[in-house]
């Protein structure tokens, strides 16, 4: 810390000892001209005395000054000269450094933020998402990440567990909040006791639900999120205890979240406490989002046991109502599977941010090269100046560390210019906003990443300086000053260096290139999957929900969305309407249960589990799924509840072997409910994206009698998901329409989840179309690169050898074989540098195998295209520089020099 | 940089220690502190300006010295240095260590010339 004052008040330090000097000179001339000399001979005398007086000066100053720092800052300011004086150069390497630099320091960032930062909640490791596993229900596997939690599952482990300090479920949910404006839709989760206690994030305002909230018949209340609060009731802070409609029940406010506060990774408009009724609480539904944090101390392994012992007295001490076996879920070998929070939030993205990541890097590492490789020309061409250096006595650590200084600086100057450059890739990356990017809020540029940003410009500045440095020190024994080398073409030795520089860069950029081709032929390999609609981007689809308050018989539900039909179908340019529980893609799952095919023996197997989903008439045909026998549902069918349904082809053919033999086949859904006649067979639709297995379907009527209930109780879907066929999907003219479509049949009903179909099938393959879009980047920028740096080195060897050729030309050498020469050489490297980049490519693609789809990942096009087209371009960017060499007029040549 | 106490050149750690003692009687300037040896020394010593001035620079960074604005003897201006009292334990604790070697050093010649 003392060197700083030191620094700033050095100046009037040496003006004092300048001062001082100049007083004792004079007062000497005194002396010396008061004992008889004259002036003249007194001042001589002085100075000789005195010897330099600068000198001395100087050495006075010195003991303020922290040399070894002073004479780096004047290398610096001799490196910022000579770059100043190259701007072409400069500009080049500065641009490479920001860009790769940049791109790392802002691929960083995501990693950093969404990867390994913890959740923001406090002592985020405790939490752990309680999953189970259930191998014994076949069918299952169709989920994706195991068996959610039953309430009545939760009350239990909640009472008796020994392992968590707090546990809770939540479903996220949607809800009609009316009386405030508008009616309007928002995002609501329903929350049971123990969820906020363990995210354990304060409210901003008034309190968190307590146990005494969850009371069925006790008082409503409701919570808000910041942003809802803000957004509807403008921050107002009396809003506590404020009523307000909410699915046409009215709630007490009691709380308000913080701003940033989510649930997970979901946001969240408003929390609505889960009442549970006790009375009525069965084993099943699996439905619930659960969370629990657990005790100091506790591992997931010993918790993943405490609630192993308890799945018994969940059975003991619930049914699924009379007559049924308590114990049937013995048969699902349910195991609980806890996992870290994080782990679930962040889901499977990781793989694909460090295929990115890797792939970034090794742009920079090829940009590092190509930069060493500019160096090298530099160095090359100051040479003679370095050479009389050293010959004048300068050490070869001062040489070195004036070379390095300079790259250091460029680093440096670089990351700089990175920062920029990542700060403006966030922004846009936030902007975009990459679909199924878990925690993209929460990116940010962090000191963590300037820190890595740092550290690139150091390691690189310090990789493309060390080569020119070593090529110096090791060759300066070997030093000649004479500038006519009369050695026909310059040793190999000074090549090897770059040679090696061009390898690299071939090898690492047909790794990029193998990954960017792999991504794109699975791109192509989705794009030809048929999803099982058509013409997705005039599919409109909305939602709605009716809630029981608001229409309260089922029927009169199945009328009222009847009626919007209608309404939808009157509206010029749409050609179709229909609507279903879910649509393709949209991440929802009506339902999943068993099904039964008669005339199939299950003795001693459980029927596998099966997707359900709800559809109206017309549904199939809006959506352009090919129904491949039988016919549709009608109105008819609906309202008189016949018991028929609609399967999907696969399951057809695995139940009756083709779809024309299904129908009129029948199954059921239990033993106790009456057979459903199958009249139609859909063709296959991928429902989960087009990257994965299209699931056996079973499309229910919209109206049914409920399977769940004792007695047969007509059961309508309360939440539709209506599809409209029309040119102008996605306008808001239509969307306008369509909104006074509904109010017309009710007034009290919102839409929500407003997308085209074509949005919804790009956000299922986002995660692809990203990859590829980084990995077409990076490919194109080092298959650029490389070109670069071999048309370099063999440019630079052909003026080495300008007069060689010159020679051969005047000996009657044929120019093709001169040409062929050349290319030869450069072919020699790249194919050094593919058998290297395929064995690293090799390895490296097997970190991509869960993102390629329909190919493998060692796919023989792939392997076979990437070597063919780098040989190509090698073999052009080697001849261009060989023709203009071999062109010249030999006599030019040998008369040059 | 740091000043490594085991391996001290004899001559600049004399002329620190005699520079602080001069000091020690009065604030004096550059002039006045040569001549000051010079006399004190009866013209054995004669201090090099050479040496004098940084030798005072790099006692002032150390911070023994103080230096301020003041007027020489003829009324120039210059720069008056003046004992700290970090100089002053310096001064002290440097004087016992030479003291002991001037003794050792007397021993040793006495003893050679046996």
């Amino acid at each position: 810390m003392r060197m700083l004052p030191r620094l700033f008040f050095r100046r009037r330090r040496y003006d004092d000892i300048s001062v001082s000097i100049r007083e004792h000179i004079a007062e000497r001339i005194d002396e010396l001209t008061e004992e008889g000399m004259t002036f003249r001979e007194a001042e001589q005398q002085t100075r000789r005395e005195f010897g330099n007086v600068t000198l001395m000066e100087q050495r006075s100053r010195e003991a303020w000054q922290w040399a070894a720092l002073e004479s780096i800052l004047t290398d610096l300011r001799f490196a910022l000269r000579r770059l100043g004086n190259s701007p072409g150069f400069t500009a080049t390497v500065l641009l490479t450094l920001a860009i790769g630099i940049g791109a790392n320091t802002s691929v960083f960032s995501v990693i950093n933020s969404v990867l390994l930062k913890p959740l923001p909640y406090p002592d985020s490791g405790r939490i752990a998402a309680l999953w189970l596993d259930a191998p014994g229900a076949s069918g299952l596997a169709n989920f994706s990440s195991g068996l959610q939690m039953s309430p009545s599952m939760y009350l239990t482990f909640a009472e008796h567990n020994h392992t968590f300090q707090s546990m809770g479920i939540w479903v996220p949910s949607t809800a009609n909040v009316t009386g405030v404006g508008q009616p309007e839709w928002v995002q609501s989760d329903v929350i049971s006791d123990g969820v906020l206690q363990t995210l354990d994030i304060p409210p901003v305002l008034g309190r968190w639900f307590t146990r005494t909230d969850q009371d069925p018949h006790g008082a409503k209340t409701a919570m808000l999120s910041y942003g809802y609060w803000q957004r509807r009731f403008g921050g107002d802070r009396s809003v506590i205890g404020r009523a307000i409609q909410v699915d046409a029940e009215t709630r007490t406010v009691v709380g308000v979240m913080p701003r940033g506060f989510r649930m997970g990774d979901q946001d969240f408009d408003l929390l609505l406490p889960y009442a549970l009724d006790r009375a009525h609480l069965k084993l099943a539904p699996f439905c619930c989002n659960s969370i629990g944090r657990l005790k100091p101390g506790v591992p997931l392994a010993l918790a993943n046991a405490d609630l192993a012992r308890l799945l018994p007295v969940w059975m003991d001490s619930w049914s699924n109502g009379p007559g049924t076996n308590p114990h049937y879920y013995e048969r699902w070998r349910i195991t609980p599977n806890l996992r870290p929070l994080k782990q679930q939030v962040i889901g499977n993205i990781g793989n694909v941010l460090w295929v990115v990541m890797a792939t970034v890097g090794l742009v920079m590492l090829i940009a590092c090269a190509n930069i060493a490789n500019l160096m090298l020309v530099r160095a090359e061409a100051r040479h003679q100046e370095l050479t009389i250096r050293a010959a004048l006595g300068a050490g070869r650590a001062r040489i070195a560390r004036e070379l390095l200084i300079e790259s250091l600086t460029l680093g440096l100057l670089g990351g700089i210019l990175a920062v920029g450059v990542a700060y403006g890739g966030l922004r846009l990356l936030t902007a975009i906003g990459p679909a199924d990017l878990p925690r993209l809020s929460e990116v940010s540029l962090d000191a963590r990443s300037l820190g890595l940003a740092f550290m690139l410009s150091v390691l690189s500045g310090l990789f493309f300086g060390s080569i020119p440095v070593l090529r110096f020190v090791r060759g300066r024994s070997g030093i000649t000053m004479s500038q006519t080398n009369r050695t026909a073409s310059a040793g190999r030795t000074r090549q090897r260096s770059r040679s090696v520089l061009v390898i690299t860069q071939v090898a690492l950029a047909l790794v990029l290139l193998v990954s960017a081709l792999l991504m794109i032929r699975t791109f192509a390999a989705l794009r030809g999957v048929r999803p099982g609609f058509t013409d997705a981007a005039h599919l409109q689809t909305f939602s709605t929900w009716i809630p029981d308050q608001l229409i309260g018989d089922s029927r009169m539900v199945m009328r009222t969305e009847n009626n919007i039909v209608d309404q939808l179908t009157a509206i010029p340019g749409v050609s179709a309407v229909g609507f279903a529980g879910a649509v393709p893609m949209d991440g929802n799952d009506p339902n999943w249960d068993q099904i039964l095919v008669e005339g199939k023996s299950y003795e001693g197997t459980e029927p596998p589990i099966r997707l359900f989903n709800y559809v109206s008439p017309g549904y199939f045909n809006v959506m352009g799924t090919h129904l491949v026998a039988g016919r549709d549902f009608t109105w008819a069918d609906i309202y008189n509840l016949r018991p028929e349904v609609i399967v999907s082809e696969n399951f057809a053919r695995e139940s009756w072997g083709s779809a024309a033999a299904a129908v009129g086949k029948r199954v059921r859904q239990f033993t106790k409910t009456p057979w459903q006649e199958v009249i139609g067979v859909a063709e296959d639709v991928h429902v989960h994206g087009a990257d994965e297995e299209a699931p056996a379907i079973i499309y229910w009527p919209a109206m049914l009698y409920s399977p769940y209930t004792p007695t047969p109780t007509v059961s309508t879907s309360r939440y539709a998901t209506f599809v409209l066929r029309s040119d102008q999907a996605g306008t808001s003219g239509l969307l306008n329409r369509a909104q006074q479509a509904v109010w017309a049949v009710n007034p009290n009903l919102p839409m929500a989840s407003i997308r085209t179909m074509q949005e919804l099938y790009d956000k299922s393959m986002a995660r692809t179309s990203f990859t590829l879009v980084m990995l077409a980047i990076a490919g194109g920028m080092a298959l650029a690169l490389s070109l670069i740096g071999i048309y370099g080195v063999i440019s630079f060897a052909v003026t080495q050898r300008t007069r060689e050729i010159g020679i051969r030309l005047a000996l009657g050498a044929q120019k093709n074989r001169l040409h062929w020469m050349f290319v030869r050489s450069a072919l020699r490297l790249t194919g050094l540098g593919i058998a290297f980049g395929l064995a690293a490519a090799g390895f490296l693609v097997q970190l991509m195998k869960t993102l390629v789809f329909g190919i493998h990942p060692l796919d023989p096009v792939t392997f076979i295209a990437v070597p063919f087209i780098l040989t190509t371009a090698a073999a052009l960017a080697s001849y261009l520089p060989a023709r203009r060499a071999v062109s010249v007029d030999p006599v030019q040549t040998l008369r040059a020099e | 940089m740091a000043k490594n106490p085991n391996h001290r050149d004899l001559f600049p750690g004399a002329l620190e220690v005699m520079i602080l003692q001069s000091l020690r009687a009065k604030p004096m300037h550059g002039y006045a502190l040569v001549k000051h040896i010079k006399q004190a020394s009866d013209n054995l010593l004669q201090v090099e300006e050479g040496s004098l001035y940084p030798a005072l620079q790099r006692m002032l960074r150390e911070g023994w010295l103080d230096s301020e604005a003041g007027i020489s003897a003829k009324g120039r201006p210059t720069r008056i240095y003046k004992l700290t009292e970090a100089g002053l334990r310096h001064l002290e604790k440097e004087m016992v260590s030479f003291e002991n070697m001037f003794t050792g050093m007397a021993r040793v010649l006495a003893f050679s010339r046996l």
